[in-house]
């Protein structure tokens, strides 16, 4: 399993205002399988993401990422594990504003501490694969919407991971283009072997994802029977 | 600085303003430096070219030229101190007077001066510091150019200061009201004292002009006047000085101390370091606001950094280099336009400036580092950045 969670539970705040975010959650993910989890805002799927991104420690149960235990891990490893096995597709427009398409990419090997040229014949296959070839000079500014996710995703995949965590991508997107946003996500997911898993709140879009879970207060709960009509 | 330098480009209004703010702040340092260069050379240049160590002031006037008297036991008394290489009096008394060309018209004004007090007969006004001292004594100075001092009675060296105020060689100075006639037979280097041209005359001329009755005949004069200087220049090397002046009732300085006694002296470099420090405190405050509101406007894109994996380390280092390449563009612009504008000042007005390459150096690198330590205050911005801040829904 490239992600497993095992009885995963998250409280956030303190006192009176304490919420509990994540109840119990158990969860594997293989490599290759695009799975949605689809809920209502302020269901837990945003905190699911965080914790299996790295992002948040949970408060009780583990969270394994191809192979890591997190819970063992100081803060500079966790860096490191989003570093070598993460990549993360944000709501639309998280790129840097001063760099142009292609930059964004190579910003992940020089994060790593590689020379950023050295990605760069990775980077014009992957914008290439994205559809964003033609554009690989343009600043998020000059970039659509359903653009800029394109190169988020590409981004996302620069690093070779082997889990992709999405957040939102259809969210600033119409109906077709966020269609073909999560189609491009499950081809990428089958052809690179990639587990991905994509939180929405977005149920229409749910025709080429492989499998679905619902979420609601915190815990996850079996497939929901309209998304197979 | 992958994003460092994009930002720098992506955001170069807003950075272009900033520098330009820093660059007018170093150019105001080099400014107020070359200032503060100049007033120190127009006030003390004279003193910090004797090639004594220390200067002793009588014990009772305190270190200050204008209220010393020595005499002849004390400087004597100071050259035989063991440890003492060499002592020499020293007089100093700022004058007014009158440049001649023609030594004919500087009799007539000398002999009106004995007559009327006042000289009808006008020549060039020259303001000037006269400096008595022994022809022979380690203190004389080589003239740049004619004869030294002691080859005749009342011959005078000019500091090159005057000659600039149109005074050569051969010509003679009358002082107003005591009416001492000195004749220019050599020149020195731009010696000023007092922000005003040195003179070297012979001690004995520079007694007869401070203390003789205005117009007499020097050969009149009591020999009392012969015995006394202002202070004694000395050069010291291990001498017991405090036991010296104990001794000898005098007060030895070093001649960096000396400067002090100077009128105005004080006053004059501590307003300049006074608006220096508080230049220095303005650039190091601007820096910090300026990154300070950098570094909030780019929270979000340092969370997503962090999401994908950049260190604390990483994003301090871009930011602290950023911050340099600014700081060092700017300061770098900034002084270039102040040693412009200084080369102006020099050559086309009288105001005291100089540019030495220390005082802008100094200014330059102080200006970039208290840039850094103004970016610097915005590090614990940068760390505090949660990466979870990347994720648009989490809470």
């Amino acid at each position: 399993m490239t992600l497993s969670l095992h009885d995963v539970s998250l409280t956030l705040g303190d006192g009176d205002q304490e919420v509990t975010a994540l109840d119990h959650v158990s969860l594997e993910v293989p490599p290759g399988e695009l799975l949605a989890v689809v809920g209502p805002s302020g269901s837990g799927k945003s905190s699911l993401l965080a914790v299996a991104g790295a992002l948040l420690r949970p408060t009780a149960g583990r969270v394994t990422v191809a192979g890591n235990e997190l819970a063992d891990l100081d803060d500079k490893a966790r860096t490191r594990v989003r570093l070598d096995h993460l990549g993360f597709v944000f709501q639309a427009s998280n790129l840097v504003p001063s760099l142009t398409a292609t930059e964004q990419l190579l910003l992940l090997p020089h994060l790593a501490g590689r020379s950023p040229s050295s990605g760069r014949e990775r980077a014009r296959q992957l914008l290439d694969d994205v559809g964003m070839g033609h554009r690989a000079d343009r600043r998020p500014h000059q970039l659509s919407g359903g653009e800029r996710q394109r190169v988020g995703i590409a981004r996302a995949l620069m690093g070779e991971p082997s889990l992709l965590l999405v957040d939102e991508p259809t969210s600033a997107l119409d109906h077709e283009r966020g269609r073909e946003i999560v189609e491009l996500l499950a081809r990428e997911a089958h052809d690179r072997g990639v587990a991905t898993v994509m939180v929405t709140h977005d149920t229409a879009m749910l025709g080429s994802v492989d499998r679905v879970l619902t979420m609601a207060d915190g815990r996850l709960a079996a497939p929901a029977p309209a998304t197979h009509t | 600085m992958f994003i460092a330098l994009r930002d720098l480009w992506f955001a170069r209004g807003r950075f272009a303003l900033m520098g330009a703010v820093v660059a007018l702040v170093a150019l105001l340092m080099v400014l107020l430096s070359g200032l503060a260069t100049g007033l120190v050379d127009d006030n003390i240049s004279g003193v910090r070219s004797l090639p004594a160590s220390h200067l002793a002031f009588s014990a009772d006037g305190g270190v200050a030229f204008n209220r010393s008297t020595v005499d002849r036991d004390q400087w004597e008394g100071l050259a035989a101190t063991p440890g003492v290489t060499a002592a020499a009096p020293l007089g100093n008394t700022l004058f007014n007077g009158q440049a001649y060309a023609d030594p004919d018209v500087a009799a007539r004004a000398s002999a009106e001066i004995a007559r009327d007090g006042t000289a009808a007969t006008k020549g060039t006004a020259v303001d000037l510091a006269l400096f008595g001292m022994e022809p022979g004594s380690f203190i004389a100075p080589t003239p740049v150019d004619g004869s030294p001092l002691g080859s005749r009675p009342d011959g005078v060296l000019a500091s090159k200061a005057l000659l600039d105020k149109g005074v050569k060689i051969g010509d003679e100075i009358v002082l107003d009201r005591v009416g001492t006639k000195m004749v220019v037979v050599g020149t020195t280097g731009k010696d000023n004292y007092g922000h005003v041209p040195v003179v070297y005359a012979p001690l004995t001329l520079w007694q007869e002009a401070t203390f003789g009755a205005p117009g007499s005949d020097p050969a009149t004069e009591p020999p009392a006047i012969h015995r006394v200087a202002t202070l004694v220049a000395l050069n010291s090397s291990g001498a017991d000085l405090a036991a010296a002046d104990a001794a000898l009732e005098l007060k030895t300085v070093s001649k960096q101390e000396a400067f002090n006694g100077s009128p105005g002296y004080k006053e004059e470099t501590g307003t300049l370091l006074m608006i220096e420090f508080f230049l220095y405190i303005i650039a190091a405050v601007l820096v910090a606001a300026f990154f300070t509101v950098w570094t909030i406007q780019r929270r979000h894109e340092i969370g997503l950094v962090k999401a994908l994996g950049g260190s604390n380390r990483y994003l301090l280092k871009d930011a602290m280099g950023q911050a340099f390449i600014v700081l060092v563009v700017a300061t770098a612009v900034g002084a270039a336009f102040g040693i412009a504008l200084g080369a102006v000042i020099m050559a086309a007005t009288p105001v005291p400036f100089a540019l030495a390459v220390g005082p802008v150096t100094v200014a330059a690198v102080l200006v970039i580092l208290m840039g850094l330590i103004g970016g610097a205050l915005t590090i614990r911005r940068i760390t505090s950045v949660d990466p979870l801040i990347a994720l648009g829904g989490a809470r």
